[in-house]
């Protein structure tokens, strides 16, 4: 990783969590099912070149390389909070870009309802992606998608770094979705493609466990994962066993205000 | 004076009190000054319950040990692990309720009663805190032939804990199905008194 020029954010009343726990607190199976084995597992991964394509139902298919990635977009820094589906949060510094300006720019065309996202499919660099051992017996690559008035929505960032530098391996390097008002497992990592699609994309833990993962994943406290609630969750910051860190879920992830009118005539019961 | 079997016994013991209480001893030191990874809880609340599990199954290996190998020292060690694995439960179970939902008593009642693989992880709980108070030698003596009718309880608490381990996890089914593996292994060892069991029951049945 190396530092960043962005523009920061404004202060936050909430505290962040530590930087070490950012990097060494990881679901990305590819790399391993434990938290900690991203951290431990991916450091010889190489985004130098990297390719991400934008493509689909646009005016004017785009290919990002990784200087691209950095340099095509202003940088600014999004103070967001990230609420993983295990009911565990951390609150994280990005820096990145709107991803409704990269979408933009490739011109969408009306047929265009959904976006698909990919992330790299490379065995010999993730060995999660040939183990079921390792991978956690999940389908690679894997796959994530939103609706496209919700990637076009200025919260939704497409992140290159974090704690001023760029992304370490385990969190998604070179570039990564954050999408802050839904469940973490949507905010897909090292992405290689973006296509504009007419139809709902397939979605990697939506296949794997249709009951448990839908395909909009919002963080709501009133529709509980099957195996166990989802009203509270565990803040990660500082601290040992002895902290006091259950905190209320809210709706949206407490970005409500912003987002929920996308899904005013919908129940998110039934669209969890 | 101590003679050459006893004190391999004490040894045996020794080796397993050290072993448990020390592992047990620093993951609580860790995770207390934060040195156990970004999340204490979680790495407490799988260490302790893997560790109870691993204790089970190495006390349900005694009586198998003991008949093929003929290593009868082994047998004086079984109450041991077995309150070893108990211990470890506990420390489970408290952890839950201490640092995971941090005593929101409600929650805690409502996780135990809502998600299955909690209710079976308590009900294994329930049987072993029953199987650990039941041991002390006087019990023992007091519940004469009930005593190993209610201690066969075990191998339910065993098939309850590898359903809860499996249960709750995300994805990664492989290490939980080796536990399955193991577990039907060692009841496989007492199909024997299973088939006595049901011969008993249909016996009773029909009479």
């Amino acid at each position: 990783t190396h530092p960043l020029k962005f523009q920061a954010s404004p202060a936050t009343s909430e505290s962040l969590t530590p930087e070490q726990k950012v990097l060494s607190h990881n679901n990305f199976y590819e790399f391993g099912t434990n938290k900690s084995d991203p951290s431990e597992n991916a450091q010889q991964f190489k985004v130098k070149p990297w390719q991400l394509k934008v493509s689909g139902e646009v005016e004017q298919e785009i290919t990002l390389d990784y200087d691209d990635l950095l340099k095509r977009f202003s940088l600014e820094e999004r103070i967001y909070r990230l609420r993983c589906v295990e009911a565990w949060s951390m609150v994280i510094p990005w820096i990145g870009f709107p991803l409704a300006q990269l979408i933009k720019q490739a011109k969408p065309l009306a047929k265009a309802k959904y976006v698909a996202f990919e992330t790299l499919y490379d065995p010999q660099q993730m060995p999660g992606q040939n183990s079921r051992r390792i991978g956690g017996g999940i389908d690679y690559p894997y796959v994530e998608g939103l609706r496209l008035d919700e990637a076009m929505h200025p919260l939704t960032l497409l992140s290159v770094g974090l704690y001023g530098k760029t992304l370490p391996p385990q969190n998604g390097a070179p570039i990564r979705l954050v999408v802050p008002w839904k469940y973490g497992f949507k905010s897909i990592k090292s992405i290689v493609s973006i296509r504009l699609v007419e139809k709902m994309p397939p979605t990697t833990w939506n296949l794997l466990a249709p009951n448990e993962y839908g395909f909009y994943a919002n963080v709501n406290p009133e529709v509980d994962h099957p195996r166990w609630s989802q009203a509270s969750e565990r803040r990660i910051t500082t601290g040992g066993l002895f902290a006091r860190n259950r905190i209320e879920t809210l709706p949206f992830n407490g970005y409500g205000e912003q987002v929920a009118e996308l899904y005013k005539n919908m129940d998110l019961r039934q669209y969890y | 004076m101590i003679n050459k079997k006893s004190m391999k016994v004490i040894l045996l013991k020794s080796v397993i009190h050290l072993v448990s209480l020390s592992l047990l001893v620093n993951v609580y030191y860790l995770a207390i000054n934060d040195q156990l990874g970004a999340d204490p809880v979680e790495a407490v609340l799988h260490f302790t319950g893997i560790g109870a599990f691993n204790l089970l199954l190495l006390s349900l290996l005694v009586t198998p040990i003991v008949k093929y190998c003929q290593w009868r020292i082994f047998m004086q060690v079984r109450r041991l692990l077995g309150l070893y694995s108990f211990t470890y439960a506990l420390c489970h179970v408290l952890s839950f309720l201490a640092f995971e939902v941090q005593f929101d008593w409600p929650l805690f009642i409502e996780e135990i009663y809502q998600r299955p693989y909690v209710t079976i992880g308590m009900a294994a709980f329930v049987i072993l805190l029953t199987l650990a108070v039941t041991s002390i030698s006087a019990m023992k003596k007091q519940l004469g032939r009930k005593w190993q009718l209610l201690h066969n309880w075990v191998y339910l608490a065993l098939l309850l804990v590898a359903i809860h381990f499996y249960w709750s996890v995300k994805s990664e089914i492989i290490e939980p199905s080796i536990y399955i593996i193991l577990a039907l292994g060692l009841l496989w060892f007492r199909k024997d008194k299973f088939t006595r069991w049901l011969a008993n029951k249909h016996r009773a049945n029909n009479h």
